[in-house]
């Protein structure tokens, strides 16, 4: 009867270990090439991020040395940065603008996945198509309309301004997301609610909420790392310090002096936004790969 | 407590799929009614009307002479009990518990009064700080009964609540289920497939078949004035064997042998109309070893014992009798929820019921007796029984 | 006790014909209703409000004569962008790269995100550390790791190039770049979904295969791959989209120089660069109509289900 949203997709046990003593050896070579492999993935995975770290770590003498490593350290590059309105702004915008889009995107998207999941009511299946739509929508085919639309009412370069579209392409992967989650929870404990005299509203509050409550996370994750990586809203509905995010800003950094390259300091200011999304998933990996998957196999 | 009216309940889907057709019953305060039929009957559909939890197409429900049609579940003050127990994984038993009468706004110490006292009873005590998921199967259905106990209300609905039990389990429990259901007095609507829990928990039992009510009685009366084909081989286990036969002058001619009916069954017959040509059903403890049987009216054959089970008290013995078979649509569906619709049949199979002192063996032919009192005649075009006496 | 009624085991009555007054819905029906459709709303004004309205002027700009440059000559000239549009040597450049990196790199990542699927599925050490390792790419600001590949590739700083060489100021080196930028991000998404299939392909299935007499890659051809199909339609088409949308990786390292080009590139440069809202809004509604082309190929000729599509069943 619990429900162990957790184990959606983690089904496959892990194999026993093989402990006879005539298997030692080959069960030995095998996790020895397992580990290889293993070693492999990881470098694949952690290669560009570790040189854009060093890049982050090198002096501007070392800048341009071609060695992986930096053989001189200094932090100069992220007390640059910190000095920098440029960087400072576009952090808090980041932040501000992705928790803001993110809160907003998972309480509406909660109550539109909990609808379409559990009841039974006209315009279900035009919403569904509606968000599926929008998930598949090219974004720059909406940059051209809003630019101009935002222009003309004042939105163009403020919060609110990259706030709308965010929540609005985060919706459709909330709504999946979610309804996938709430599909999970059993159908006949809401029943059992209304029978145990709870309204509609109150059968919501109580019962499902509290169950769907590691899937909403999840999904809260999800829609932060989305808002937090676009590029393209960023960069075409802004053009000031007043809200422009980290990713649009890294493309405008210039170098402490004319002639100096702006590498150390884009570093630096890359890995800062890396960390959240290192410490997301270091924390919540088994809840992002069940997020990202359930919606999809589900549908 | 309630008395509860289903007048002409009918549930009709929007693409015009009939599930309940004009359901009449009137359900007396404290009663312990069942409902019972194979999958697809609209056994659980009827009752999720009652409770709210499905339209009413056609029809009128009363509880306690008062329309409901149009009210939510939470205003019928009806506690479900549900087959998946459906407990709330976030609270403990005891939130379990008290979660309907925390939605009724009662008051705090009577909640835990309440809580205390159902807990008492289904033996939960020692759980109630517990979640459900480290409870036990036994236990978790008896958190379900406890959460529609605690509020006292006027009828308890159970759809399925021991079929996820264990055999053993569901035997304790519909134990503890009728004891319980004694001693609160509260009106009871329970769905179930197993005709076994039909026969020992209700005090009416309600057959249904294809949205149909085919017969309403006490069990035992169901089982012995069967009112047609379907309810004769529903009820009993192991199920009435069923025969094609010929009446002609009184006598009945079937695969078996010709038999001379009794005069009582001659006459039932004859009241009824009796076509010449109708299925026999004979019960399996109407056949014995007829070594042990002494000058009492029946039939005799002699037939090859294919399988023997002795169980102890007594022995069950199965062969299979040459010639036509009994075939109607009801007894196809019949067949078909048994799960037996695939097993190739060159003739009838029956089951006996032989007492234990029988010398029946496994691969020897055996001398049979049946009792020629105790056959019922069915009409094979509209199944109805022939033999049926109020 | 044994007051009983006895009912013919009629044949089922002739279905009545259905009543076409409607039947009054109960309360409950109607709650349900009512709490549905508020709970929905919230979600579909943003969505419609934010998409709806923008696409419909998108449309309407792109039939006008719109240069912010000079906003005086703003006119209706019907499917004269679209003219325009489509008798230009840099769109059709711009389009034939999109469409040569959304198959390259698609191809790519899905051979290799099925090697990773398989290799997150079954390794039998650090299952863990390879599952949260691979979520990095995923999850990591596309621009950072756009920067991360053009500092490596850079001529000045690059640990991969020599001081000698430059790929990044020729088409074809700049354009197998950005496809490996591309494959490095978001073969993990691949491999997430494709796994997600995997874990759906029954244990017992593959064992009674090997009893059967197929060998590992028979296994993986014959049972796997066909059990998964849906997993791996779906993975497609939603990388098949998102691969033709590509702007960031082209943004940061190439800008677009030397005919690298994509055609979200070309609108946005036509759009911010130029300030030309009408040929920028043409170009945005080429490429939506691309996208759904690609989508309808995908949902009618393979059959995929698009995600979600089902009738958001109950059950």
């Amino acid at each position: 009867m619990s429900v162990d949203i957790d184990q959606v997709t983690d089904n496959t046990k892990p194999a026993p270990p093989a402990r006879t003593t005539g298997r030692v050896p080959s069960g030995a070579g095998k996790k020895v090439k397992w580990a290889l492999i293993d070693i492999l993935v990881v470098a694949y995975a952690l290669i560009p991020v570790l040189w854009i770290l060093s890049l982050s770590f090198k002096t501007a003498d070392g800048l341009n040395d071609k060695s992986f490593f930096p053989k001189e350290w200094t932090w100069k590059n992220y007390q640059d940065i910190f000095k920098t309105n440029e960087f400072v702004s576009a952090l808090v915008n980041s932040i501000g603008i992705a928790l803001i889009s993110t809160i907003i995107a998972v309480v509406l998207g909660t109550m539109a996945a909990y609808a379409v999941a559990r009841l039974d009511f006209p315009g279900k299946k035009a919403l569904v198509g509606v968000s599926l739509l929008i998930a598949m929508f090219p974004q720059v085919s909406l940059v051209s309309p809003l630019f101009n639309i935002e222009r003309n009412i004042g939105l163009f370069d403020t919060w609110p301004g990259l706030i709308l579209p965010y929540i609005t392409f985060a919706l459709p992967l909330a709504i999946y997301t979610l309804s996938a989650f709430f599909r999970e929870i059993p159908w006949e404990l809401e029943k059992a609610a209304k029978m145990d005299g709870a309204t509609p509203a109150q059968a919501f509050r109580k019962v499902i909420a509290p169950l769907a409550a590691p899937g909403v996370f999840t999904t809260a994750i999800l829609v932060f790392i989305f808002c937090w990586n676009d590029f393209l809203f960023a960069i075409s509905l802004t053009s000031t310090t007043s809200s422009r995010t980290v990713p649009a800003a890294l493309s405008f950094f210039t170098g402490a002096s004319q002639f100096e390259a702006p590498n150390g300091t884009i570093s630096a200011a890359a890995v800062i936004i890396t960390i959240p999304i290192i410490l997301f998933v270091l924390f919540f990996q088994r809840r992002i790969v069940a997020g990202l998957t359930s919606g999809a196999v589900k549908g | 407590m309630a008395e509860i009216v289903l007048d002409k309940i009918t549930k009709r889907y929007p693409d015009g799929a009939l599930a309940v057709s004009e359901v009449d019953l009137q359900i007396a305060d404290g009663e312990f009614i069942i409902l019972v039929g194979p999958s697809g009957c609209g056994k659980s559909t009827t009752l999720n009307m009652i409770a709210g939890l499905e339209d009413i197409s056609e029809g009128e429900l009363r509880i306690d002479g008062q329309r409901v049609n149009e009210k939510a579940p939470k205003d019928r003050d009806i506690a479900m009990v549900f087959q998946s127990y459906a407990l709330y994984p976030h609270m403990s038993v005891r939130e379990n518990m008290a979660f309907p009468l925390r939605l009724a706004k009662v008051d705090d110490a009577t909640v835990q009064a309440k809580v205390n006292e159902a807990a008492e009873i289904l033996d939960l005590v020692a759980h109630l700080d517990r979640k459900p998921g480290n409870l036990s199967g036994g236990q978790r259905q008896r958190v379900a009964m406890g959460r529609a106990i605690v509020r006292s209300p006027k009828a308890f609905l159970m759809d399925e609540p021991l079929s996820n039990l264990d055999a053993k389990l569901r035997v304790q429990m519909r134990t503890s289920v009728s004891k319980l259901q004694k001693q609160l007095g509260t009106t009871t609507v329970y769905v179930t497939h197993d005709q076994t829990e039909a026969m020992t928990l209700g005090d009416r039992v309600v057959v249904l078949r294809g949205g149909l009510v085919q017969q309403v009685g006490s069990p035992q009366f169901l089982y012995e004035q069967p009112a047609n084909l379907f309810v004769a081989g529903f009820i009993g286990s192991p199920a009435m064997n069923f025969l094609p036969g010929t009446l002609e002058n009184g006598a009945l001619n079937t695969p078996l042998g010709t038999v001379t009916l009794s005069d009582r069954i001659r006459r039932l017959a004859e009241a009824a109309n009796a076509p010449r040509e109708l299925i026999a059903g004979i019960r399996p403890e109407h056949f014995e070893d007829a070594k042990l049987v002494e000058g009492k009216p029946g039939g005799s054959f002699t037939a090859t014992v294919d399988v023997l089970e002795s169980m102890g008290s007594d022995k069950y013995a199965y062969f299979t009798v040459e010639g036509e078979t009994a075939t109607t649509a009801e007894l196809d569906e019949l067949a078909a929820d048994a799960g037996s619709t695939d097993v190739p049949a060159s003739g009838s199979s029956i089951v006996t019921r032989l007492a234990a002192s029988s010398g029946a063996v496994a691969g020897q032919p055996l001398d049979l007796w049946y009792d020629s009192d105790k056959i019922q005649l069915f009409d094979p075009a509209s199944g109805k029984n022939l033999t049926y006496t109020e | 006790m044994s007051e009983s009624t006895q009912v013919t085991a009629a044949t089922t009555p002739e279905p009545a014909p259905a009543k076409k007054g409607k039947v009054p819905l109960s309360e409950g029906k109607r709650a349900e209703r009512r709490l549905g459709l508020w709970l929905i709303a919230p979600a579909a004004i943003v969505m419609i409000a934010v998409t709806g309205y923008p696409i419909l002027y998108s449309i309407w700009l792109s039939l006008e004569r719109y240069d912010l440059h000079f906003p005086d000559q703003q006119k209706f000239i019907g499917l004269a962008n679209y003219g325009a549009v489509l008798s230009n040597g840099y769109w059709w450049t711009a389009y034939g790269v999109t469409m040569f990196i959304t198959i390259v790199s698609v191809i790519i990542e899905l051979v290799l995100g099925m090697v990773l699927a398989l290799i997150m599925h079954r390794t039998l050490v650090g299952r863990g550390l390879v599952r949260t390792v691979t979520l990095i790419p995923y999850g990591i600001v596309t621009v950072v790791a756009a920067f991360s590949w053009y500092f490596a590739w850079n001529t000045d700083s690059g640990y991969l190039v020599g001081s000698e060489s430059a790929p990044l100021t020729s088409t074809w080196p700049s354009i197998f770049i950005i496809i490996l930028a591309e494959v490095w991000k978001t073969t993990p998404f691949m491999a997430l979904l494709l796994m997600a299939g995997l874990a759906l392909v029954p244990e017992d299935l593959l064992k009674a295969a090997s009893m059967d007499g197929a060998n590992a890659w028979q296994r993986f051809t014959k049972v796997m791959v066909p059990v998964m199909k849906p997993a791996i339609l779906v993975a497609l088409l939603f990388r098949t989209l998102d691969a033709f949308r590509i702007f960031d990786n082209i943004y940061v390292l190439t800008t677009g120089q030397n005919d690298t080009s994509s055609v979200s590139m070309q609108t946005y440069n036509n759009l911010l660069k130029g300030l030309n809202l009408g040929i920028g809004s043409t170009m945005a509604v080429l490429i939506f109509i691309s996208v759904a082309i690609i989508a309808f190929i995908f949902i009618k000729v393979f059959g995929t289900s698009a995600p979600g599509s089902d009738d958001g069943g109950k059950r």
